[in-house]
């Protein structure tokens, strides 16, 4: 690398150094948001996923309101028939898509190259690819309101043929199909990147069953994330030909087969139902040893119940599609299959619970929320399992009863540990505390918000009120049970305000509070072993990792009689982050400038095929400007002092020029084998 | 440097910079678990023409009108361009660069022929009455085929890059992982024919 | 044709010579060249064995380029492993999809 050799290019920041592609340089770090667009730090990849998820969250959440809102009352014209239909498919697809995937994504990004004793994933330029794309894929889906004539109107599982032109004239569901099509391309390069991060990256001795749990849910999740990926493209792409093409493949007047659509949907969506709920199953086994001050109960159980998860996962899918006209054998088969994937989950339960008994619980709001979700997602999972009897589910589908379930597994389990997740990792991705009094206020009236609106759902589903229907009438019974789930549900978007104010606060009080150091709950994980915030290059050196919980044995050790000692404090042990000249992978504006081209395309695709022209360049224009840029940053900040001694971690993997591991062609593929 | 771990060993680690764990690049790596996946995208494609395959809606199916011969032809050609993309490969290992460009260059034709034959295929149906929305089973075959062809189409812009960075000096012998991995997605494209040959054009309809 | 490993630091699986990659291609040529005279029944009816012949042969030269062109009979098992585990979740989910729509019945 004769990059290295220039003199004195560096750390100085100043840029004499010779260009030898003329545009095709990378973008210098300057201090402004300007970093943040061209960025691929993992880290800051990860923050703005989160950010974006939160603003998502808004949205989703806002659409909520207006559905309670309008059945607060019987035979209420607060919203038509047709807004109504637009609003709550909007509000699932946002929810699921646009929130509670990114949100995961975050983590993901942020805490996998950490956990796992790394300097970055394994392609940082991939890895700001998928967030600029999920980003326009999701601005893509919203713009609909504007430009499409209103939302997707078809439920976010958009059954055939209610999806097709003849039931669905707006071009809102276009929108739906290609904004999940570009979301669903961020997904599969992100997955690809971080399972090879996970498989290659890991620190020296940080063998697979040494991994935290979380980095263990978060593989799994993102496996599955990249097999039914492909599986919904399918069925987008059948979709999108249908309605913009006139092929015929969900029309029952010409012979085909709506089941179709159904099939490949589910075979999609439930796999995706466990790339929502393990994340946060990752997270809560992290929060709850550390609050608990023991390691986790069973790690290897939690592990394989992970990937037993992963895998019965895929066997399931029909029990969506129990009154779908499947036939007999098939309802019985995936009737089995169902109450059998209850087990790795309830070895999960018994796990956490194990955890805690005997511990010294120490009831933080991250510890909180952990709990919470435990609670929450059992009484979703139960109800899960009444689904698995076909003839109950028989009763049930339909019903806001299957609503109420699926918000306890997903809000419930999902979000509630998502938000423990946030209040745990607060200080090391931003350097202060969530005030933990705003905290626990926000946790019990997310708590009962949550409940309030969801619990009563199971009454009204019981007592037979449909879902996805736009108002109801008097007189059967549903008005009480309706009112408490709209005063809940106000509770709940109040609650989420409050975090909100809770997150606005804590920044403008942390100036006068002491820093919270680099592992302020006494954690167990390695991303507690470097200052908080995280310095850019995470590790000043990789470590050296000789068990589980390596960094927890740092400061303590175990004696003969079984005593815990603390061997050194957190100041002796932790890394100082003040390493310089550390190689880090160049930022680079082309991601962002590839993600730009593909919503152009879908709107070409809707509205006029030039703007598929232009799209199609800018794509492919950015892909080859990619791979010509070069790999090592002439300009960029090399320090002589170390260099090599971190490349673990770089985007180079070839000192060729080429881009070895971002090459044009593994992108080509990656990008467009989808496209 | 201001650490107390095992500094001995993070250098002798740090000695290789390019050392994975599982000691695969991660280039390599990734292909094969996108080819992986992409296994599901062709089965639901596959498996939608098989359920379709005979839902002529009163209209000619394609199976009606396959040519087996002309198809015979173009998987051979297909598979022949396999063959050269590996001896590119080989030659890029020996350091042979010129070798390796002929050899690029003539997977390149003999993909971009087989696209040809695809054009003409689905024109010569076209006109036999076999419209992308004729029925079921037409929107299915074309779907099918169709990414398939939009593969092959993106292997050979791969190809075509190779070559032309070859040409330039910027892809060297000591880069042939490069050519390996477009190696892999190309004969992928191969072997997803291969299926298609056998189970929607050889294998008879009832 | 010899090997040579002049790169053999970056590179510690052997590919197969060229005379091998030629050889395996006549192979796959010549089981195409059987698949295709499976066409003209009316100089060999297969009967009940058509569709296994058919299959099976499809199968070997799915293993041959798999195993010989893209080397994973020299490569790391662990990328087989996912390749076979995508092609065999594809298989398993997708026949038992098709099963539920009465395909075969």
């Amino acid at each position: 690398m004769a990059i290295t050799e220039e003199p004195l290019a560096l750390t100085s920041g100043e840029t004499f150094a010779e260009r030898p592609l003329g545009v095709l340089t990378r973008p210098q770090p300057k201090g402004t948001w300007r970093d943040w667009l061209s960025s691929v730090d993992h880290k800051k990849i990860g923050i703005m996923y989160g950010v974006a998820a939160m603003f998502f969250f808004l949205v989703g959440g806002a659409e909520a309101l207006l559905i309670r809102t309008q059945l607060a009352f019987p035979d209420q014209g607060f919203l038509s028939a047709e807004v109504y239909n637009q609003i709550f498919t909007m509000h699932g697809v946002t929810m699921i898509f646009l929130f509670v995937m990114p949100l995961a994504a975050a983590f993901a990004n942020y805490l996998i190259p950490l956990q796992i004793g790394a300097r970055d994933v394994a392609f940082p330029r991939l890895n700001a690819l998928s967030f600029w794309v999920w980003l326009s894929g999701a601005i893509f889906l919203n713009t609909s309101w504007i430009v499409g004539g209103g939302g997707a109107d078809c439920g976010w599982f958009c059954y055939a043929p209610n999806s097709g032109v003849t039931f669905s004239p707006t071009n809102g569901v276009d929108f739906y199909a290609i904004g999940l099509l570009i979301a669903g391309i961020a997904s599969l390069v992100s997955a690809v990147n971080l399972i090879v991060t996970v498989l290659n990256m890991r620190a020296p001795g940080m063998t697979l069953f040494r991994m935290p749990v979380l980095t263990w849910m978060l593989l799994v999740t993102q496996f599955l994330l990249a097999f039914a990926l492909p599986v919904i493209t399918v069925a987008l792409f059948l979709l999108i030909f249908d309605r913009l093409f006139d092929s015929q493949f969900f029309d029952p007047a010409a012979g085909a087969d709506p089941l179709l659509w159904q099939h490949l949907f589910w075979i999609f969506g439930h796999p995706e139902v466990y790339i929502i709920i393990l994340p946060s199953f990752g997270i809560i086994s992290e929060v709850i040893p550390a609050f608990s001050r023991k390691p986790i109960f069973g790690y290897t159980f939690m592990v394989f119940s992970g990937i037993a998860i992963g895998f019965m996962g895929w066997g399931v899918w029909a029990h969506h599609m129990f009154v779908s006209g499947i036939g007999p054998i098939s309802v019985a088969a995936f009737s089995l299959a169902t109450m059998f994937i209850a087990v790795p989950t309830g070895v999960k339960i018994l796990n956490w619970l194990a955890t805690m008994w005997g511990g010294q619980l120490r009831f933080t709001t991250a510890m909180l929320f952990a709990v919470g979700t435990v609670a929450m997602f059992t009484i979703g999972g139960l109800s899960g399992v009444t689904h698995s009897l076909a003839p109950a589910d028989t009763q049930q589908t339909d019903t806001y009863y299957i609503v109420a379930h699926f918000h306890y597994v997903i809000f419930g389990g999902g979000v509630l540990g998502l938000f423990a997740g946030i209040y745990f990792w607060w200080p090391k991705v931003f350097g202060h505390f969530l005030n933990e009094k705003r905290g626990r206020l926000h946790f019990w009236s997310m708590l009962v918000g949550f409940n309030l609106t969801f619990g009563p759902m199971h009454v009204l589903g019981l007592q037979g009120m449909s879902r996805r229907i736009d108002t109801y009438s008097a007189g059967f019974g549903f008005e009480f049970w309706n009112l408490v789930s709209t005063i809940g549900s106000y509770l709940l978007g109040l609650s989420v305000l409050y975090f909100l104010y809770n997150v606005w606060r804590s920044k403008k009080e942390a100036v006068n509070l002491p820093a919270p150091g680099p592992d302020p709950w006494d954690a167990r994980s390695l991303e507690w072993s470097v200052p908080s915030p995280t310095p850019e290059h995470n590790f000043d050196v990789i470590p050296v990792i000789e068990s589980q919980d390596d960094w927890w044995f740092r400061k303590y050790s175990i004696e003969d009689d079984g005593s815990v000692v603390r061997v050194a404090s957190v100041e002796e042990a932790a890394q100082k982050g003040d390493a310089t000249g550390v190689h880090l992978p160049s930022p680079s504006f082309w991601p962002l400038v590839l993600a730009v081209g593909l919503p152009l395309i879908g709107y070409g695709l809707i509205f006029n095929l030039w703007l598929c022209v232009i799209g199609g360049l800018l794509t492919g224009g950015a892909m080859y400007a990619w791979a010509l840029e070069p790999v090592d940053d002439p300009d960029a900040g090399h320090g002589h002092d170390d260099h090599g001694h971190d490349d673990h971690g770089d985007d180079d993997h070839g000192d060729d020029g080429h881009g070895d591991d971002d090459d044009p062609v593994a992108v080509a593929a990656d990008s467009e084998g989808e496209a | 440097m201001t650490s107390m771990t095992a500094e001995a060993a993070a250098v002798s680690h740090d000695h290789d910079p390019h050392a994975t764990n599982t000691g695969i690049s991660n280039t390599k790596l990734a292909m094969w678990l996108f080819l992986s996946t992409e296994c599901l995208l062709f089965g639901g494609l596959i498996s939608t023409y098989l359920l379709y395959k005979t839902r002529g809606n009163g209209q000619v199916l394609p199976t009606d009108i396959f040519d087996i011969m002309f198809t015979s032809v173009s998987s051979f050609v297909l598979l022949a361009s396999s063959l050269t993309m590996v001896l590119a490969l080989s030659a890029a290992v020996r350091g042979d660069m010129h070798r390796t460009r002929v050899w690029l260059m003539v997977t390149a034709l003999l993909g971009a022929v087989f696209i040809g034959g695809q054009v003409y295929e689905f024109t010569s149906f076209y006109y036999e009455g076999l419209g992308y929305t004729t029925n079921p089973a037409a929107s299915a075959f074309y779907t099918l085929t169709g990414f398939h062809g939009i593969h092959v189409s993106l292997g050979l812009l791969m190809l075509m890059s190779l070559f032309v960075a070859a040409g330039q000096g910027k892809l060297t012998a000591k880069n042939h992982e490069t050519i390996e991995i477009v190696g892999l997605y190309w004969h992928f494209v191969d072997v997803v024919w291969i299926f298609i040959f056998t189970v929607i054009y050889l294998i008879p309809a009832e | 044709m010899s090997e040579q490993v002049a790169h053999a630091e970056s590179h510690t699986h052997e590919h197969p010579s060229d005379f091998e990659y030629v050889k395996v291609a006549l192979v796959l040529a010549a089981i195409t060249a059987v698949e295709v005279f499976t066409y003209f029944e009316s100089v060999l009816d297969w009967g009940a064995f058509l569709i296994p012949s058919l299959l099976i042969m499809m199968v070997v030269k799915f293993w041959l380029v798999a195993r010989m062109f893209m080397h994973l009979k020299n490569d790391e098992p662990v990328l087989g492993r996912f390749f076979a585990g995508g092609l065999a979740l594809a298989t398993v989910v997708y026949i038992i999809a098709l099963l539920a729509f009465n395909f075969w019945s």
